[in-house]
């Protein structure tokens, strides 16, 4: 394989895993505030998180490079703040991808959110535990598996991203060139054979990854 | 001022029965909540706990855990509770020690008045200690959970239903050890139930719900042989007595137990002398005579004094109220034999009891 799909590469690997985090610290308590919540709000909220699944990828990469662009309010408050702007940059494509990707963290997350029930929080509760005790203490073990699973398919789905990349971070070598990208690049330039490596690569990536998932599934029963 | 006990004043509404309850509890023994499911008895177990929130008050000893009036609400976690829920609940994440620790962990040294061990002998747990819940049976996961409840040192123990969700053989695995507990610990305990047998063995107190109101409150055998508030409970009327072993009798295998007003005579049982023993007499096992039939094979036979008749659940039957002594006796007879032998409050009869359970 050549540099470049190396680079590509490394530059998804290094994209996902950094979306991956971000996504745990933002999704987390939304996962968990749609799980717990009675709030009138959270079908909305919901159904806002759910969007990236139906919705084309462009339509989202379309729509956050207006808002993050010099004309946009983000694009505004970015450059007020000092950070430049964010599009055609790493920030830039961790963001498209941490929206993008959003559904696939927080709806595996709730969804063992909920099935934990009332029960093992009021134990604790009676167990001298606090909120936060409670959470981390309970809530967190024995939610592993959701978390697992929301961790392992945030981080794939971002590997394979492709029309929000572009939209948001167009095609700069080593700076937002991820693996989809790059693929396209060798096709467009009829270069097959390096196109062939890398796409065998991401296969053989996405095929461990619903192995490890089926692995830790069975295991868990 | 110093205040012992337990005062809660409850209300609430759902969509099928509302609660207005108002509870005074006493500060020691076993204070059974008893009613038919709907009734409210969980509603005010978890009312008390802080896992839901009616509208009212709620004071335990010196101490408010909620006024409405001065907006106090004192969460879950900060009331010095135990609570055993009808399934046991452990944290499947953790060991059985890990379970127990749990709570221990979390209360100040300061507080701990039940040491671990203590709390693990109470409940013969410690060859469970290192399993995982997964692998307990049902019976031994209630055991676990009690002991967690123990470890916090908890001031006032809440048990919803704990034996309801085991078979006959599991709930006999556990009452002894729910037997001990008021005589090992110091702790006052509100037992939820609906089952009469686990009432009458383990209650002190007995309050009686039905659809969300108090029906009737007071010591065990005061409140089950009132005749106005009727307990209903069918087959299971009847009084449960306190007495002393006084007497063994090698001979036909009887020990002869003296309660407040009489002796009776039961199935011998490995016991020392002055042995406190919990005796159960059904109402339907209480046969009355105007005089002391020596010719039958009943042995229990005290003279009583009929203080009142009641309707009974079925209009053929007749609840009667008996003292033998200091002690209260119900009997169970038909309305055409109360009339055949013209029964009337302050009569002397004969009570012929043909079975009493002991209890401990």
């Amino acid at each position: 394989m050549s540099s470049s799909a190396w680079a590509a590469l490394a530059l998804s690997l290094r994209l996902a895993a950094v979306t991956t985090l971000v996504l745990f610290l933002i999704g987390t308590p939304l996962a968990w505030w749609l799980a717990r919540t009675r709030s009138r709000f959270k079908e909305a909220i919901a159904a806002v998180v759910a969007l990236p699944l139906v919705l084309p990828p462009t339509v989202i990469g379309f729509y956050l490079l207006l808002l993050m662009g010099p004309h946009g309010p983000v694009g505004w408050l970015t450059q007020q703040l000092g950070w430049g702007l964010l599009p055609f940059s790493f920030s830039g494509l961790v963001v498209g991808s941490v929206i993008f990707s959003l559904p696939f963290l927080v709806q595996p997350l709730q969804n063992a959110f909920e099935a934990l029930g009332d029960r093992p929080l009021e134990v604790a509760a009676t167990l001298r535990a606090g909120p936060w005790d409670r959470f981390f203490t309970v809530a967190v073990p024995l939610a592993r598996p959701g978390f697992l699973t929301a961790g392992v398919l945030s981080f794939a789905h971002t590997m394979g991203e492709f029309g929000v990349v572009l939209m948001i971070g167009g095609n700069i070598p080593g700076r937002t060139t991820v693996a989809s990208v790059q693929l396209y690049e060798f096709v467009e330039a009829m270069e097959y054979g390096e196109a062939h490596w890398l796409a065998f690569v991401l296969v053989l990536f996405s095929f461990a990854v619903l192995l490890l998932l089926n692995f830790f599934g069975k295991r868990k029963r | 001022m110093m205040h012992a006990g337990i005062e809660a004043e409850l209300h609430a509404d759902f969509a099928d029965f509302s609660l207005r309850v108002s509870l005074s509890l006493p500060g020691r023994g076993v204070s059974a909540l008893f009613g038919p499911s709907g009734s409210g008895k969980t509603s005010c177990l978890r009312a008390l706990a802080g896992l839901m929130r009616p509208r009212g008050f709620v004071r335990f000893a010196d101490e408010i855990w909620q006024d409405d009036a001065k907006k106090v609400f004192v969460p879950t976690h900060r009331r010095a509770i135990g609570v055993v829920f009808q399934e046991a609940s452990l944290f499947a994440h953790l060991s059985v020690r890990g379970n127990v620790e749990y709570g221990l962990r979390r209360v100040p040294p300061a507080q701990r008045r039940i040491a671990l061990e203590q709390a693990i002998e109470l409940l013969g747990i410690a060859p469970l200690l290192e399993r995982r819940p997964q692998t307990l049976s049902g019976g031994e996961r209630q055991r676990v959970a009690i002991a967690r409840a123990l470890a916090v040192s908890p001031r006032l123990l809440l048990m919803d239903e704990p034996l309801s969700a085991l078979d006959v053989g599991r709930k006999e695995e556990i009452i002894p050890y729910l037997e001990r507990l008021p005589h090992e610990l110091d702790i006052p305990i509100v037992y939820v139930s609906h089952a009469p047998d686990e009432v009458a063995r383990l209650a002190d107190h007995l309050v009686v719900l039905r659809e969300g109101k108090v029906l009737a409150s007071g010591p065990l055998s005061e409140v089950l042989v009132r005749l106005d508030t009727p307990i209903r409970l069918g087959e299971e009327a009847g009084v449960v007595l306190q007495g002393k072993l006084a007497e063994h009798d090698e001979t036909w295998a009887l020990m002869c137990v003296s309660f407040p007003g009489g002796r009776l005579w039961v199935r011998r049982e490995n016991l020392p002398l002055g042995a406190p023993l919990r005796l159960r007499v059904l109402a339907r096992d209480v046969s009355l005579a105007r005089s002391p039939h020596q010719d039958a094979s009943v042995l229990n036979v005290l003279p009583a004094r009929v203080e009142a008749i009641g309707e009974d659940e079925h209009p053929a039957d007749a609840l009667v109220r008996l003292t033998v002594g200091e002690s209260a006796l119900l009997a169970r007879i038909t309305r055409r034999s109360a009339a055949r032998l013209d029964l009337h409050p302050g009569q002397t009869v004969w009570a012929q009891i043909k079975a009493v359970a002991v209890l401990r």
